[in-house]
C-alpha cells in the first residue's frame, strides 16, 4: 500500500486552530473521524483520492487540535464544523462521518441539510437503537474497544497496519485524549441524542448512503435501519461477516459502495 | 496531635476468589451480598466507632466508596449522622465526600449543615475527586471531574457562607434559590481537610485554600516530596507549613502477641487489598487523569494506590483456579515488603510505639490516622482498637508534644507567616531509618 498522501494544514475556526488532513484531487469530501480518533491512512482513502480532494479535520481535544471548552455535546461540535465548511467556501459538500463522526454529519444534516451534497453514514451513532445497545467504551480499556470494533482483529492486514503491535506511549496518549474527548460530549445519554429520530425528519431530500457490518457489535444493524427509514430517499448497503469497520474489514466492497455512490 | 480512628466498613464476607478472578473490588456482582450480614457488619463498625470516642480518640474518620465489598459506607453522611448524635467527643472527619459526583451539592451542603448542628460543631468536612470507579458507579462524567469539584465546592461554601437567597448560574450548576434554612454551628464554616494520594494537582490545590492535607498511607519518600511541594507553595503564598497543615493515614495492627499482630496485618491483603481496589479501565475512566498524570501513565503501567511497588504481580487475569491460586499466593508474599517500606505497622503497643514515633519523626504530621482493615475476627478487632486507644494514644500523644506536631486545631493551617524563604518540612534523612525498623 502507498504512503499517505496527507498534508497537516491549520485553520482558525473562532478561538481554534483546527488540524485538517489534507490530500487528492478533485471535489472536496469532508471525513470525519470517530470517536478513537483519526485510525490512519486507508485502502479506501487511497482509492477516493484519485478522484477527490480529502479534507479530514482532527476534531477538537483529540490530541492535535486542541480541546475548546464551550464545546459540550455532538451539536455543538456540528456548529464548529458548520462554521468552518461556510468559511472555508466548502459548502455544499459531500461528507463521509464513521461512528461518531456520523452521528456529527447527521446532526449537521438535521440543523443544516443544505449544507451537504451529498452524506454517507458509517455505521454511526446517534440513535438509540430499537433493540440492543451501543457497546460502552468507557467501561473497557482503549485496546479492548478498537479489537471489539471488529470481528477479527487478529487476521485482518489492514487492522494489522493501523492497530496491531504493542501500544507505543504516543498510542495510548493520542486514545486517552480521544476517548476524554468523546466522554465530554457523548457521556450521557451514551452516544445518542434523544430528539434525533425526530430530526431526521429535516435531512429528506439529501442524497444519503447509509453503510453497516451486518454483525456490527458496536451499533447494532437496527439503529442503521432506523436511520434508513428516518431519513426519507436514504439507501441501505450492509455488508455481510462484518463488524464496526467495514471500511477496514471489507475494503473492496466498501470503495465501490462509496464510489458509486458519489460518482 | 489529632489523632483518629479509620477503617473501611469493608463487606469481607465477600469470597475471596471472586475478588481475585476479576482482579478488583469494584465489579464483583451484589449477588454475593448478604444483607442481613450487612446489617451487621455496619453496626459493628459504627459501635467500633462509638468505642474510638469513649477511649479517647480525637477523630473518627470517614470515607466513601461506591458499589465495591471493599467499603460499604456508601452514603458517608448517613454515618456520620449517627456519630453526630451517638457519639460525644470526637472530631466527625470525612474524608471525603467524592462531589464530582453529586448532582445536588446544595444538598450535600445541607447535609452537612444538619450533621455539625447534631455533633455540636464537631464536623471536619473533606473533599475527594473520587476514585475512577466512583465516577462509573454514580455516572458522573470524568472528563468534567475537575471542573465538577471546583464547583460544588465553591457552592458548598457559598451556601454556608453567603447570606441566602441568591442565584447560583455556573457552567455545571445551575440553582435559582440559595438560601438554606440549615447552617453549620462552626463559623465561618466548618474545618476543611483534603486526604489524597499524592496527586500533585490537589496537593497545590490544598496549598493555595490553605487546607491540611492527608496522605493516605503513601510511600514515606513521595509522601514527603508532596509535603516539601506543598510547603514551597505555601510559602510563595507568604505562610509557613508545619504540622498543622498536613497528615498521615497508616494500617496499624495492633495485638497482645507479635504473632496476633501479624497475622492480623496479614488479613489486610484480602482480596489482593489495594492492588485489586479496582481495574485500570476502571481506575481511570475518560478523562479522569489531567493530561500530565495520561502521559505519566504512558510512559509507565502505574498503580495509584500502589506508587511505585507490587505492580506486575498479576498483569492478567487468571486462566483456570492453579493460576489464581498462585497469583494468590505471589500476592500474600509481598507481605514483608510492606512491613519493610513502613507501609504497614504491627506488634504490641510496646514494639509498635517506636515504628510510630519514626514515621511522626519523618513526616511530622499534626494529623494522624491508625486504619484497621481486614477479615479478623471481631474480638481481635475490638482488642486492637482497645490497646491502641489504651496504650498506644497517650504513647503518641507525648511523642507529639515532644516533636512539637500541632493539629489544625492548636494552630491554625496558615497563621504562620514567612517574608522571603519558608523553611522545608519533614525529616527525609531519617527515612532509611523508619523502613528498617
Amino acid at each position: 500500500m502507498a504512503e499517505s498522501i496527507l498534508k497537516e494544514e491549520t485553520f482558525r475556526v473562532g478561538e481554534t486552530e483546527l488540524r485538517v488532513l489534507k490530500g487528492g484531487q478533485g471535489k472536496p469530501l469532508l471525513v470525519l473521524h470517530g470517536e478513537m480518533g483519526f485510525p490512519g491512512w486507508l485502502q479506501w482513502e487511497e482509492a477516493m483520492a484519485k478522484k477527490r480532494t480529502l479534507w479530514i479535520p482532527l476534531h477538537p481535544g483529540f490530541g492535535k487540535t486542541p480541546m475548546a471548552s464551550w464545546i459540550m455535546n455532538v451539536r455543538d461540535l456540528g456548529a464548529f464544523y458548520s462554521r468552518f465548511i461556510r468559511e472555508q467556501k466548502l459548502t455544499p459538500v459531500d461528507v463521509i462521518g464513521f461512528s461518531l463522526g456520523g452521528w456529527l454529519a447527521a446532526e449537521m444534516a438535521a440543523a443544516n441539510s443544505g449544507q451537504f451534497g451529498k452524506m454517507i453514514l458509517v455505521g454511526a451513532t446517534g440513535l438509540r437503537p430499537p433493540t440492543g445497545e451501543i457497546m460502552d467504551m468507557f467501561t473497557v480499556t482503549a485496546r479492548g474497544y478498537v479489537n471489539a470494533n471488529v470481528l477479527d482483529s487478529q487476521h485482518n492486514p489492514e487492522f494489522a497496519k493501523l492497530f496491531g503491535g504493542e501500544q507505543t506511549p504516543e498510542q495510548y496518549e493520542a486514545w486517552e485524549e480521544a476517548r476524554a474527548e468523546t466522554a465530554r460530549i457523548a457521556w450521557a445519554p451514551y452516544m445518542y441524542t434523544q430528539s434525533m429520530s425526530e430530526l431526521l425528519a429535516n435531512v429528506a431530500g439529501l442524497p444519503t448512503l447509509i453503510l453497516w457490518g451486518k454483525q456490527d457489535p458496536v451499533v447494532p444493524l437496527s439503529a442503521g435501519e432506523m436511520y434508513h427509514q428516518k431519513i426519507v430517499g436514504s439507501k441501505l448497503v450492509t455488508f455481510d461477516n462484518c463488524g464496526h469497520m467495514p471500511a477496514v474489514e471489507k475494503p473492496a466492497e466498501f470503495i465501490k459502495a462509496v464510489e458509486s455512490f458519489l460518482d | 496531635m489529632h489523632i483518629m480512628f479509620f477503617t473501611e466498613r469493608a463487606y469481607h464476607a465477600v469470597p475471596e476468589d471472586e475478588v481475585f478472578k476479576r482482579r478488583s473490588f469494584f465489579g464483583v456482582p451484589n449477588k454475593f451480598f448478604d444483607a442481613p450480614t450487612g446489617a451487621r457488619l455496619l453496626n459493628e463498625y459504627i459501635d467500633e466507632k462509638i468505642y474510638c470516642d469513649e477511649l479517647g480518640f480525637d477523630g473518627l474518620m470517614l470515607n466513601e466508596h461506591h458499589g465495591t465489598p471493599f467499603c460499604m459506607g456508601a452514603v458517608m453522611d448517613v454515618e456520620a449522622a449517627v456519630l453526630a448524635r451517638a457519639t460525644k467527643r470526637a472530631k466527625i472527619v470525612l474524608l471525603g465526600n467524592p462531589i464530582p459526583t453529586v448532582s445536588n451539592p446544595l444538598r450535600m451542603a445541607e447535609e452537612l449543615a444538619m450533621i455539625d448542628m447534631i455533633s455540636g460543631g464537631r464536623l471536619v468536612p473533606g473533599w475527594v475527586r473520587g476514585a475512577g470507579s466512583e465516577q462509573l458507579a454514580n455516572n458522573a462524567n470524568p472528563a468534567y471531574n475537575r471542573e465538577y469539584f471546583d464547583e460544588a465546592h465553591d457552592l458548598i461554601l457559598a451556601a454556608w457562607t453567603k447570606p441566602g437567597p441568591f442565584r447560583w448560574e455556573g457552567k455545571h450548576f445551575h440553582y435559582r434559590f440559595v438560601n438554606p434554612w440549615v447552617l453549620p454551628l462552626q463559623k465561618p464554616h466548618p474545618p476543611i481537610w483534603i486526604p489524597g494520594l499524592i496527586s500533585p494537582e490537589t496537593v497545590k490545590w490544598c496549598a493555595q485554600h490553605r487546607y491540611p492535607y492527608v496522605a493516605l498511607a503513601t510511600l514515606l519518600g513521595p509522601t514527603l516530596e508532596m509535603f516539601n511541594m506543598y510547603a514551597k507553595i505555601a510559602g510563595d503564598l507568604g505562610y509557613q507549613a508545619g504540622p498543622e497543615n498536613f497528615g498521615y493515614l497508616q494500617p496499624v495492627f495492633c495485638a497482645d502477641t507479635e504473632e496476633k499482630a501479624e497475622e492480623m496485618g496479614k488479613n489486610f491483603l484480602f482480596g489482593g487489598g489495594f492492588a485489586h481496589f479496582a481495574r485500570p479501565e476502571w481506575m481511570f475512566p475518560p478523562g479522569y487523569n489531567s493530561k500530565e498524570a495520561t502521559r505519566r501513565l504512558a510512559a509507565q503501567a502505574a498503580n495509584p494506590n500502589l506508587p511505585g511497588q507490587i505492580t506486575g504481580i498479576m498483569d492478567h487475569d487468571p486462566v483456570d483456579d492453579a493460576d489464581l491460586q498462585k497469583l494468590k499466593k505471589q500476592l500474600y508474599d509481598t507481605y514483608p515488603q510492606w512491613l519493610k517500606q513502613s507501609q504497614m505497622i504491627t506488634g504490641t503497643p510496646k514494639t509498635i510505639v517506636p515504628k510510630l514515633r519514626h514515621v511522626l519523626e519523618v513526616l511530622r504530621p499534626g494529623i494522624f490516622s491508625f486504619w484497621l482493615d481486614g477479615p479478623s475476627p471481631l474480638k481481635d478487632r475490638r482488642r486492637c482498637v482497645e490497646l491502641l486507644g489504651k496504650e498506644v494514644v497517650p504513647a503518641l500523644r507525648d511523642i507529639g508534644k515532644e516533636l512539637g506536631l500541632e493539629d489544625p486545631f492548636t494552630r491554625t493551617p496558615g497563621s504562620v507567616k514567612v517574608s522571603g524563604k519558608a523553611e522545608p518540612v519533614g525529616r527525609p534523612e531519617l527515612i532509611g531509618e523508619a523502613m528498617s525498623a
